[in-house]
């Protein structure tokens, strides 16, 4: 059930285990409600290596935020994670109690949030936020924390980090505060970190500052990222590997390059020629023709058939399963590469 | 910060002036001061002495100038009815009012916010609800109701504890306090909870409110994220966000209180301002409301500048210092 091949990616650096850091299996997010079940992600599967930076991109309700929330285990109810399995460094977690599961987030699992203005406790100083973290979690004295506390924000690059310690989070600037941020996710050293949306609150001028500080501290760290974006810049800039959501699911994912260069899914396709390039100037960008369905009227078959261009009779019968796509690093899942989409009996 | 105090006292001021204002128009428009503090049999000289005495015939703003001058060295003039200095009348009956609002505000703060957070955070609970449904009793209850029921189950039914009074008193030169003997303590019990129910409903619904709205915040996800256990995300950081408004409410009250203890005192007969005033009022004695008005009207807009204050030491985005730079580009 390997979908990636860890040496095939431009970026990363070999990993020192075969054992993947994070490892989500047919993971499935529902919404119960009094008109029945919604299901807002379903069989989402995938593994993170140990150090490796997986973007996840998609569209407003794609289900990569939730999926994100459900790895950290603080999905809002009444979400909940009614199938599947998450495991960290080998062990299920997904199913652990409230009181031990609380005890991986921040030590094993970092998160950064969209909004660094919001994210922070507005009454209590950077340095507070930062020991009362380290404390808890490494079990050090007041006085040590602080220390960790100064050589974090020195790190994520805080100029005067000494004065700037006991300064509260009004007092800095957007990008400063999530670098702060940044410096809580990694308080207690831990393998995985889940940024929802990092960048998207930030000024266009400060994203590349913030997504290059995350790449390099993660790289230093070696410390895995889930970089929850729908901004295809940052992934590409960022990201050794790239999983596509769309309407729930994963449609493709392989090596970021490989995706970006040559996507295999139509979804993936339009994605890329809507994004505008350097060079095609004059040009009007493309754009992908209808809006993704909404949860309570999912078609049947492929999620993306009433939009994709390629779509053939099969696509409204039968769901495509991500498989490999022969003779690509990447895996997509569509019929364009699972025999074809005309024949409906094509299994 | 300086001049934030300053301007918060020049304000204080101000309202104190048009109170005093007011108190001086009761004194001196309502009836004839001089009809009521001479018996009927007195002569033309004697009330002609005492207009100059009490210097009626300056003009308006003259008698204005003197009544806030005396007030301001707590000269309120001479009670009509026993012929006593009003200020010392009623501080001596001072410490009788602020012992009991104190104890019912203590009362109100050390119930009403743990009940408050209990309710918001297992919302669904029978606890919780059980609170829920009692606040509805304790905010609907009158006090003088509830004041002459627990009369009557303590004090009629099970001779539990004194259903009127003070109990002994120690008196420590310049404040007369119950609070260091038992019988002083025991008188305090039923009047306390009589005034501190309203109170504890409302600090209670108060909070419950906020850590609602608290708990729906970002920086409690985050917090929650950082892997910190409910009792530190709760107690510290969520409460901490809703004690503005609990100290806003409290600080009024805590005026209201003592204005209004005269009702809870009038049913336990207690020996506070607030009776003092029920007993000045029958007897048409102006200056003892007049002084009562002054007072009271300068504990509350005391309390106000305290709890201004206090917001800036609990918000530090109030604290407009010159640190407070947005100008470091990430």
């Amino acid at each position: 059930m390997t979908y990636h091949d860890p040496s095939a990616s431009v970026f990363a650096p070999p990993p020192s285990t075969d054992r993947a850091v994070l490892e989500v299996r047919d993971v499935r997010v529902e919404f119960p409600t009094r008109r029945g079940t919604l299901v807002a992600t379903d069989g989402v599967s995938f593994d993170i290596a140990p150090g490796e930076i997986l973007g996840m991109v998609g569209e407003s309700g794609a289900g990569k935020s939730l999926t994100g929330m459900a790895i950290i285990g603080l999905l809002d109810p009444p979400g909940r994670l009614a199938a599947g399995e998450i495991r960290l460094e080998g062990t299920r977690i997904d199913d652990l109690p409230p009181r031990k599961r609380q005890l991986i987030r921040g030590r094993k699992i970092g998160a950064i949030f969209q909004d660094p203005l919001t994210s922070l406790h507005p009454l209590f100083t950077v340095g507070a936020q930062l020991t009362e973290t380290i404390c808890f979690h490494l079990g050090v004295s007041a006085k040590e924390g602080r220390m960790r506390a100064l050589t974090l924000l020195k790190e994520v690059g805080i100029p005067a980090a000494d004065e700037r310690v006991d300064h509260y989070p009004h007092q800095f600037s957007g990008g400063m505060r999530q670098r702060v941020v940044i410096a809580l996710a990694l308080a207690a050293n831990p393998c995985l970190v889940v940024a929802d949306e990092p960048t998207t609150a930030l000024d266009v001028s400060i994203q590349a500052q913030i997504t290059a500080l995350l790449k390099r501290l993660c790289r230093e760290h070696g410390t895995a990222v889930l970089l929850v974006t729908h901004d295809m810049g940052v992934i590409a800039e960022t990201a050794d590997r790239v999983a596509v959501m769309y309407a729930g699911r994963i449609v493709e994912i392989g090596p970021v390059l490989d995706i970006i260069r040559n996507p295999r899914h139509p979804y993936t396709r339009g994605l890329m020629r809507s994004i505008p390039g350097l060079r095609q100037r004059a040009e009007r960008l493309s754009q992908i023709e209808g809006a993704m369905p909404r949860l309570h009227a999912m078609p049947d078959g492929c999620a993306f058939h009433p939009r994709c261009p390629d779509a053939g009779p099969r696509c409204g019968i039968a769901r495509p399963d991500l498989a490999p796509v022969s003779g690509a690093t990447t895996s997509a899942a569509c019929w364009l590469h699972q025999g074809g989409v005309s024949h409906a009996a094509g299994r | 910060m300086l001049a934030f105090i300053l301007r918060r006292i020049a304000n204080a001021a101000v309202v104190m002036l048009t109170v005093a204002l007011i108190a001086f128009i009761i004194f001196r428009f309502i009836g004839d001061p001089v009809e009521m503090m001479l018996n009927e049999q007195a002569t033309q000289m004697q009330r002609d002495a005492l207009r100059e005495r009490l210097g009626l015939n300056s003009s308006a703003v003259m008698q204005f100038a003197k009544f806030v001058t005396n007030a301001v060295q707590g000269d309120f003039g001479i009670s009509y009815r026993n012929q006593q200095d009003v200020f010392t009348l009623i501080m001596e009956r001072f410490p009788a009012t602020l012992e009991l609002v104190l104890v019912a505000t203590i009362l109100s703060l050390a119930l009403g916010i743990p009940f408050g957070v209990i309710t918001a955070i297992h919302r669904n609970s029978m606890l919780a609800q059980g609170l829920q449904f009692l606040s509805i009793v304790g905010i609907s209850l009158p006090s003088f109701a509830l004041g002459i029921l627990l009369i009557l189950v303590f004090s009629v039914q099970l001779g539990l504890l004194p259903g009127f009074g003070r109990g002994e008193v120690v008196d420590l030169g310049f404040w007369e306090t119950g609070l260091l003997t038992t019988s002083g303590l025991k008188a305090l019990i039923l009047p306390s909870i009589t005034l501190a129910l309203f109170q504890i409903t409302l600090v209670m619904r108060l909070v419950r409110a906020e850590m609602l709205e608290t708990l729906r915040t970002d920086f409690i996800k985050f917090a929650r994220a950082r892997g910190l256990p409910n009792r530190i995300v709760h107690f510290r950081h969520a409460l901490r966000n809703c004690l503005m408004p609990v100290i806003t409410v409290t600080g009024m009250q805590i005026g209201n209180l003592i204005a209004f203890a005269l009702i809870t005192e009038t049913v336990f007969q207690w020996p506070g301002m607030g009776l003092l005033f029920i007993q000045a009022v029958t007897f048409v004695d102006i200056p003892v409301m007049a002084a009562y008005l002054v007072i009271v009207s300068f504990i509350f807009v005391a309390l106000n500048t305290v709890v201004d204050m206090l917001y800036v030491v609990i918000d530090p985005r109030l604290r407009t210092q010159s640190t407070a730079g947005g100008g470091h580009g990430a």
